[in-house]
């Protein structure tokens, strides 16, 4: 299996410039030295991943920049009525908030993971993965009270109908990804506390010894959701 | 610091032995079989199936365009069904699957010298979502209403309306989830033979030593794993705009009288997104047929291939180029001048790296020692078609000229030139030179030549007419052509002669099924390297080869997969893992 082991390390003679380049990439077994196949897997998803949610942000662009009707204010759109005022944008500050803590936790977790201290990285993940339920749970709470206030996929009391469609598409996916992180933090979580990784416990499917690099696969997953939240953010309810 | 290396210095293996999981039982070792072996079959025959249907598609158009109001139950809606179905089951399930799924999962861990696919659970997944993706994209032919009639680039607003056959029955449902499945199992394979190949090699094999057909399969991968999202995107879309009422694509519009919900969508928007998926899909399928002619060439020639690092960045260059092209799709959509400008000349500058490549391939066979065996026909076949179908896409690259061209029988052949034909050919071309490997047996030589005949010679006689009949202005995608004016009696006639060549063409197929089941009882025994060929999956211990692939010990690599004929050496081919002193002067560092 591909652990993270330094073993080839001779510095052979490479040409300079561009073809150093190509022959560094090109260099026997891995292209990438000291990256798990995992771990280049995860990279390389989230590479695709990163055209879905790019092509979602540019469908949606597409649509508020060509569409005659106005487009709803997303600052009133998103405000809440709290201590006799409006307020705009506190749930989604207060969401965001929870989503990068939950990206510090989740580095931690990493950090523990590697110390292998099993407690608290089980422990972190474990509160990864609440933030990020938390998470979900305040988007379940905004589209409710969207949804009551008569938004709908074709359309709003204020304006372009694409407003409600890209809202909950955009929202709904990234919502979905959250969920699925949150899922597997659960179950590597529960693998940290058992010691299937110190112990090299089979994967029952795979077969495959797993690693504490697992956690770090893992949170490299949930940093991606994190950061397309921050575009989500500045794209939707900023712009 | 080393200063020298060594001609045999081989660096210390870097990555521990992979840990296979080893089936359990006759379901584990052929049905939910982790191996790579067993999953490139498994998605080579669903592939082979389902275009079988799709071929007896084409027989029913032909049999409406060769000979119009003589079938009474092929009406224009059941038409518009044979047309869409048959365009998307040949371009994705059945090319895409069995280039990637297929010769992928087969080669790749073979040709870098691994186990396995580095993620073989991941790998079988992918198999048996494709699997459930076919199925659903079948089960849309028995659903109310039938399949949907849209055409296979599914064009919003027509693709999801009344008017469309499926546009408001099950039929486009299906046919998007269908997509959507496809994607994600697509994905998880796809992962796989990017990791294994940047990852996964065993030692001594630098990504400069690579068979070209492994960095045509990786490459085309690349492109998969970037452009399938924007597929994936808009058929989200466009189920939402189904199912749900959204107006993505759909703009204020009047059907049957009715004014319809939708407004301020932009039906635009859907073909951007499509052909951004949809153009590099073109070299999808093309980059590994690149490859693989590659190395039939190489090897039934007897010669080095010419120009190897050209040939590998000519193939970087054109997965890179085809990202920025797809609006030559979208021409009389309607588009800023300056925007068709520069589209066209991204277009035309493609041409550049293909043809290095056409050359470096007639460069190999120049006083090779050119073997007519049953593959090298076929690569050869490929050569010339892909020249002729590539030369109709200078035409349309133009924008001048494929305005008036546009929607006409040339561009359905210019397409299936390049882009049907071709790869097909390769396709057949492959099965013949790695059959052997994959039964231990040969397929039947002069059923083989029947094949490629028919093939050949059928293919050019039902695809060089359709030119002309486009020239004319024949329109595409018309189920009934017999009242138009353009339509003159000569090209009634062709029309007729295509479409019985088109029935032989598709007999010929059946012989070369026979063929393949046939002879994996009764074929001549075949022996470890048939060929005589230098790269790895012809040095297994085993014929066809073992889980694990390789017995105890991994081969390691000591030279480029292209010495063949090397002045002095005992035989007139070195395999790649032999060891010794025969070293080629061109191979790149």
């Amino acid at each position: 299996m591909a652990e993270t082991t330094l073993t080839h390390t001779s510095q052979l003679d490479r040409p300079e410039g561009w073809r150093g380049i190509a022959a560094d990439w090109a260099s026997d077994q891995r292209a990438f030295k000291n990256v798990s196949w995992g771990k280049a897997m995860m990279w390389i998803f989230l590479l695709s991943d990163t055209f879905i949610f790019g092509c979602f942000l540019l469908s949606y662009m597409t649509a508020r920049m060509s569409t005659r009707v106005p487009w709803p204010n997303p600052s009133k759109v998103f405000a809440l009525h709290i201590g006799g005022s409006e307020v705009p944008l506190i749930l989604i500050a207060i969401m965001t908030f929870v989503l990068i803590s939950s990206s510090g936790t989740m580095a931690m977790a990493v950090n523990f993971g590697y110390r292998r201290d099993r407690r608290k990285t089980a422990i972190l993940m474990l509160l990864t993965a609440a933030l990020g339920a938390t998470f979900v749970g305040m988007q379940a709470f905004e589209w409710t009270k969207l949804i009551t206030e008569g938004v709908r996929p074709w359309g709003n009391p204020w304006g372009a109908a694409q407003f409600g469609s890209c809202f909950f598409m955009i929202t709904g996916f990234h919502g979905t990804h959250v969920t699925i992180g949150v899922i597997f933090l659960i179950i590597v979580a529960r693998k940290v506390w058992r010691g299937d990784f110190d112990t090299g416990r089979p994967g029952f499917f795979t077969s495959r010894r797993g690693h504490y690099e697992n956690v770090e696969i893992m949170g490299l997953y949930w940093h991606f959701v994190d950061l397309v939240w921050v575009f989500i953010f500045a794209f939707f309810y900023l712009w | 610091m080393v200063d020298v290396t060594p001609a045999d210095a081989v660096p210390p293996a870097e990555v521990g032995e992979m840990e296979l999981y080893h089936p359990h039982s006759w379901w584990t070792k052929y049905v939910f079989s982790q191996d790579a072996k067993v999953i490139a079959i498994q998605y080579s025959a669903t592939a082979t199936a389902i275009g079988l249907v799709a071929l007896v598609l084409s027989w029913l158009m032909r049999l409406q365009l060769g000979f119009p109001g003589t079938f009474d139950f092929i009406t224009p809606e059941a038409y518009y069904q044979f047309i869409t179905m048959h365009g998307m089951i040949m371009v994705i399930y059945l090319l895409t699957a069995l280039f990637l799924g297929g010769f992928g999962n087969y080669l790749i861990p073979l040709m870098v010298g691994a186990r396995d696919m580095v993620f073989p659970y991941v790998n079988m997944l992918s198999y048996w979502v494709y699997l459930l993706a076919v199925l659903v994209l079948v089960s849309s032919f028995f659903a109310p209403g039938g399949p949907t009639g849209a055409g296979w680039t599914l064009y919003p607003p027509q693709a999801i309306m009344t008017g469309t056959p499926g546009g408001n029955d099950w039929g486009i449902i299906l046919m998007l989830s269908s997509l959507i499945l496809f994607i994600i199992g697509f994905t998880m394979g796809g992962l796989n033979y990017v990791v294994t190949v940047l990852q996964g090699r065993t030692r001594g094999m630098t990504l400069m030593r690579l068979p070209l057909t492994v960095w045509g399969i990786f490459t085309a991968t690349v492109m998969a794993l970037l452009a399938f999202p924007a597929l994936f995107v808009a058929c989200v879309m466009m189920l939402l705009d189904r199912l749900l009422g959204t107006s993505f694509f759909m703009p204020a519009i009047v059907e049957m009288g009715q004014q319809l919900q939708h407004s301020g969508g932009s039906p635009i928007l859907f073909q951007h997104l499509f052909w951004f998926f949809g153009h590099p899909e073109v070299y999808i399928v093309a980059l590994p047929a690149f490859g693989i002619v590659s190395d039939l060439i190489s090897t039934h020639a007897r010669k080095n291939i010419f120009g190897y690092r050209m040939m590998v960045w000519a193939i970087i260059a054109i997965g890179a180029l085809s990202f920025v092209v797809w609006a030559h799709h979208m021409y009389v959509s309607g588009m800023h001048p300056y925007f068709g400008f520069f589209f066209a000349t991204t277009t035309l500058i493609i041409a550049v790296p293909t043809a290095i490549k056409v050359y470096n391939w007639v460069l190999t066979l120049w006083r090779g020692d050119i073997h007519l065996s049953i593959p090298m026909l076929f690569a050869l076949a490929f050569i010339v078609t892909f020249v002729n179908g590539g030369l109709t896409g200078l035409f349309l690259g133009n924008v001048v000229v494929d305005v008036p061209l546009s929607d006409t029988m040339f561009v359905v052949a210019h397409f299936h030139m390049v882009m049907g034909v071709a790869p097909i050919l390769v396709i057949f071309g492959a099965i013949y030179h790695w059959y052997p490997k994959v039964t231990g047996r040969m397929l039947d030589e002069t059923l083989g030549q029947f094949h490629f005949w028919v093939t050949f010679l059928g293919a050019y006689l039902i695809f060089f007419p359709m030119h002309y009949i486009g020239l004319i202005g024949v329109p595409r995608r018309y189920a009934e052509l017999t009242d138009m004016t353009i339509m003159t009696e000569s090209a009634h006639h062709l029309n007729s002669f295509i479409s019985i060549i088109a029935f032989l063409v598709g007999f010929a197929q059946m012989v070369f099924l026979f063929n393949l089941i046939w002879s994996i009882r009764h074929g001549r025994e075949a022996g470890g390297n048939p060929w005589r060929a230098t790269t790895l999956e012809w040095q297994t211990p085993q014929t066809p080869p073992a889980h694990g692939n390789f017995g105890k010990e991994l081969p390691i690599v000591y030279r480029w997969a292209y010495d063949y004929s090397v002045p002095g050496a005992k035989e007139d081919f070195i395999p790649q893992n032999v060891p010794g002193d025969f070293r080629p002067t061109r191979e790149p560092a």
